[in-house]
């Protein structure tokens, strides 16, 4: 005996032949939708931060969400921002009442904070989207 | 002429800033970050600086200053500063096309002549948007040639004033900057051509621009005079903007703890093969000679040991478990039983290109061969889904010779669970 199999080689074809209609989508396919795109605008500038505590529940930012932080973007009147408050990262909105500063809470159980002179405030980021786990 | 402009963009004090960034509890207070290992400092705030603190400085001999100032001491995280790198790197680019990293915190531009008249706006645009965008301050200097582009960046991060930025190009008083700069402080200037400078009473860079050409071409040689020419202004070391693949490849770690067994020894060394390996196919290598080495504890009493030990691969290779089981016979040779190891390393050398392995007929290409393939998909798994996620068993699992990092930040950048948390 001592016989073998001959093996046939085949050629692997990479890309598929469809035996039926080609699909008529495929003159019209786009590229799938990457969520960096939408939320993303500045890569080198934008971090991620997670929130802990509800002092902006009312905002839409609850405690655990993740938010899209922009430090390239200025941190104008009603804007929430991270900010540096005196060696400490607070999430709070910029408001502006009787020409003094705040940082807001979006919150009634907590009290704004009124940035004063000579205070350690430093503006660390603009927040500019909230992802939220709803299961 | 066609006149050229280089700019050098240096990061202030790159490794603590990169920690300030995510961590606001340490501005204004003295900060240092610490080696591989904790052992030396390899960046220091200047607050740190301030108090005299040199670079390099082994940490046992600085304990007392380190109580008595209540400096912060911090492991280093060298994933954090790798992507604040590259966030930063990226922003220049978008800013200069013309870059060459040059590394992990510096960087050379080089703008056209036209750009000129705005070039001192410009680097302060530059220094704005990278302060803004990623919190990590830098420092322009700006000169016909690199050397004085290098020389410039030195006069913007001494003197405060300047806030950050300065333009050597056109000012009268060039000399007389020159004349504060210390030839030590001049690029490519080591300390063999120090001594030998000095000796013959060359003091500043003042004093090496107006040498004669025949007497630097005679004792320094081209590479002198290429120094020479570029302080006055002539540019002869160019841009590179492609990053070259490095000849040999070196991995090698201290110890958290000095290590005895030859069962901890040969784990750390196929660690080191598995990392090196890795660096090596992503600059699409081969290696042609792998070499072992391990050294005892200097600091301690007891033998002094030091051996390596190497062997020549007659088939160039890539592929980590075979590097591994060579290197393993490697170490056998050299360990010795009673020793306590401090250090061990390899070095892969003899690098060649992928593609232009030499076949003949006892020897197949690695290229396109099961064994590339199998490496191949290691490494793109290791990059989805992190660092490690397959590893050879051989490595072990847990690291008795790990590094010592005791206070090492977070992952803010990188690891999902590591982001930074913000109270609300």
């Amino acid at each position: 005996m001592g016989r073998k199999k001959k093996k046939i080689k085949l050629p692997l074809y990479s890309s598929k032949v469809s035996a039926g209609f080609p699909s008529p989508a495929d003159d019209f396919i786009d590229k799938t939708l990457d969520l960096n795109d939408l939320v993303i605008k500045h890569p080198q500038a934008t971090f991620f931060v997670r929130v802990s505590g509800n002092s902006m529940i009312n905002a839409g930012i609850k405690d655990g969400d993740i938010l899209v932080v922009d430090k390239s973007l200025e941190p104008v009147e009603g804007k929430i921002v991270i900010a540096n408050v005196e060696g400490e990262f607070v999430l709070k909105r910029i408001r502006k009442k009787n020409g003094k500063l705040y940082l807001f809470p979006e919150n009634s159980d907590f009290n704004p904070i009124e940035i004063k002179e000579g205070m350690e405030c430093e503006i660390w980021g603009v927040v500019t989207y909230v992802i939220h786990k709803t299961i | 002429m066609n006149k050229r402009i280089f700019a050098l963009v240096d990061c202030d004090n790159f490794y603590v800033s990169c920690e300030r960034v995510f961590n606001p509890k340490l501005k204004g207070k003295p900060v240092v970050v610490l080696s591989n290992n904790d052992g030396c400092v390899i960046s220091r705030s200047n607050e740190v600086k301030e108090l005299g603190i040199p670079m390099g400085a082994p940490m046992f001999k600085y304990e007392d200053m380190i109580k008595k100032y209540k400096i912060e001491v911090l492991s280093s995280n060298f994933t954090l500063y790798g992507d604040m790198s590259r966030r930063v790197m990226e922003i220049l680019k978008s800013m200069c096309p013309d870059i060459e990293i040059y590394s992990i915190d510096e960087a050379f531009l080089s703008f056209d002549y036209f750009t000129l008249h705005n070039i001192d706006d410009y680097i302060k645009k530059i220094r704005e948007k990278v302060l803004k965008w990623t919190g990590i301050p830098i420092s322009i200097g700006v000169g016909e040639t690199k050397s004085l582009a290098k020389i410039a960046t030195k006069l913007a991060k001494k003197r405060k004033e300047l806030n950050g930025t300065f333009n050597i190009i056109g000012r009268s008083d060039v000399d007389e900057i020159l004349k504060k700069i210390e030839i030590r402080d001049i690029w490519g200037i080591g300390s063999r051509f120090e001594e030998f400078l000095k000796k013959n009473e060359v003091y500043t860079a003042y004093d090496y621009k107006y040498l004669p050409f025949d007497w630097v071409k005679k004792h320094l040689k081209t590479v002198g005079l290429r120094i020479l020419l570029e302080l006055n202004g002539i540019p002869c070391i160019e841009m590179e903007f492609i990053e070259k693949p490095r000849k040999t490849i070196c991995t090698s770690r201290s110890f958290g703890k000095d290590l005895e067994d030859f069962k901890d020894l040969k784990e750390a060394i196929s660690t080191f093969i598995t990392i090196s390996s890795e660096k090596l196919r992503k600059q699409k290598s081969l290696a042609k000679i792998l070499s072992v080495f391990v050294m005892s504890n200097p600091f301690k009493e007891g033998e002094r040991y030091y051996k390596m030990s190497t062997v020549y691969l007659e088939k160039p290779t890539a592929n980590t478990s075979e590097l591994i089981e060579r290197g393993v016979e490697e170490l056998r040779k050299i360990y010795k039983k009673g020793i306590l190891y401090k250090k061990a390393g390899v070095v892969l050398s003899g690098l060649i290109d992928e593609n232009e392995q030499q076949l003949s007929f006892f020897i197949s290409s690695y290229k396109g061969s099961k064994e590339e393939n199998l490496m191949k998909t290691i490494d793109l798994i290791n990059k989805k889904i992190g660092r490690d996620s397959i590893f050879p068993g051989i490595n072990g699992i847990e690291k008795p010779y790990k590094m010592r990092q005791l206070k090492r930040s977070k992952n803010y950048t990188t690891r999902w669970e590591e982001i930074l948390i913000v109270k609300s």
